[in-house]
């Protein structure tokens, strides 16, 4: 498996030392040189200085035929950013943004985007600590329930992705590619 | 018509400021308090201190009945945040993101953002255009950026000299129709024979620039 990790925090390095002890093949990318001090003790993987939103950059490290996608940056819009790209232009079948805002995050999903946020899971993880009945689905990547918009060739890329190319779904779950706005 | 303008940096606060003055009705999202303040005191309480990406804030401006939601940021990714939720979220018919980096055009474009301002790209035309190099010339983008009108300059590198049109093997949705020699245009013909010095107008879809520019300018690069 190779994955592609866009953010490299306290959630990208911890998941990168993860996925490279279990054996996969993990790219971690950051702005800064420094947040690369957060990766485990022998982190075997490859750490790259690089703007994840960049078109460029995820192709030189190999994003066309990276099997999994995270885009966890401190900024909601930047890792949308980097997801779409993954998904449209690199065709990367298992794609997870994290999405701090939860309206953003349910809207990214029924566009396509499964989505993880935070301030659902501690809302209610915090909640279920007081004793309010939690059902746990925050705790949970949000699936996408829509379907982006579809492989997307860059204009100047000399491979072309295969047009009848398909991304898998995340997990199983569709309800329609309706616009849900349900704040937990 | 009703307009929203998200970003009050240097191009949403002129836009603003245009777009009143042309008797539209409008409303400014400023995510930064006090540059929201500061534009508020010249052009009045027009200016929302809100964040553009939030829909609720959407909402608050009124963008379900919005005619037009223009992203002007500096950030490409709000810009496409702004418009995407403004998009399917909104219905809004018509959305417009300044887009900084040429290569989230297409990208952009392929979501759903309806209209793309690169300052980037009209800089670049205006250099590429008052320096012949030998490349492809971007004259115009036509079909809303789907095709671009180019013009290939013939070097003495180039491939197609001593050919015929006919000669060029040319991706689908690519033609080539202008030959300009001598300060004289006349139209490509079949018996045409291309020689160095030559100009050639082309269309092409963006995606077969490539192809166009090995075929008519060699293989430099192209970054």
């Amino acid at each position: 498996m190779r994955t592609i990790i866009v953010g490299c925090g306290r959630v990208g390095a911890g998941l990168a030392g993860l996925l490279a002890a279990a054996g996969d093949e993990v790219t971690v990318i950051d702005l800064r040189t420094d947040s690369f001090d957060k990766l485990p003790e022998g982190f075997r993987g490859n750490a790259v200085r690089g703007d994840g939103t960049d078109e460029d950059v995820l192709r030189r490290l190999g994003a066309e035929g990276a099997d999994r996608f995270f885009a966890l940056t401190e900024g909601d819009n930047r890792n949308i950013l980097a997801a779409q790209l993954a998904a449209e232009t690199f065709s990367v079948p298992n794609i997870v943004a994290k999405v701090n805002d939860p309206v953003r995050a349910t809207a990214y999903a029924s566009l396509g985007i499964a989505t993880v946020c935070r301030t659902r899971m501690m809302v209610e993880s915090l909640g279920a600590y007081v004793g309010l009945p939690a059902d746990g689905g925050a705790m949970r990547v949000l699936p996408r329930t829509g379907h982006h918009a579809g492989p997307h060739s860059s204009s100047k890329g000399s491979t072309v992705t295969s047009s009848t190319v398909t991304s898998s779904t995340v997990t199983t779950a569709a309800s329609g590619g309706t616009w849900s706005e349900d704040q937990h | 018509m009703y307009v929203i303008v998200v970003g009050g940096g240097k191009v949403g606060y002129y836009l603003t400021k245009e777009l009143l003055a042309a008797g539209h009705e409008l409303v400014l999202l400023e995510k930064d308090r006090e540059r929201a303040k500061q534009i508020a005191d010249e052009v009045g309480s027009i200016v929302l201190a809100r964040d553009g990406c939030e829909g609720q804030h959407l909402a608050e401006a009124g963008a379900n009945r919005a005619a037009i939601v223009a992203a002007v940021t500096g950030d490409d990714e709000d810009n496409l945040v702004v418009c995407q939720m403004a998009k399917h979220h909104f219905d809004v018919p018509r959305t417009i993101a300044r887009v900084n980096n040429p290569r989230n055009e297409a990208l952009f474009r392929h979501l759903g953002v309806d209209e793309i301002i690169s300052p980037t790209r009209m800089a670049l035309a205006a250099i590429e255009q008052d320096i012949p190099v030998h490349e492809l010339l971007h004259l115009a983008q036509l079909e809303g950026g789907e095709l671009e009108l180019l013009e290939a300059q013939i070097g003495e590198e180039s491939p197609a000299i001593g050919r015929k049109p006919t000669d060029i093997i040319l991706p689908d949705g690519c033609s080539l129709f202008v030959l300009i020699r001598g300060e004289q245009a006349q139209p490509i013909k079949p018996e045409t024979v291309f020689q160095s010095g030559d100009k050639v107008l082309a269309i092409s879809r963006t995606e077969c620039e490539m192809d166009l520019h090995r075929q008519l300018i060699g293989t430099t690069s192209l970054s």
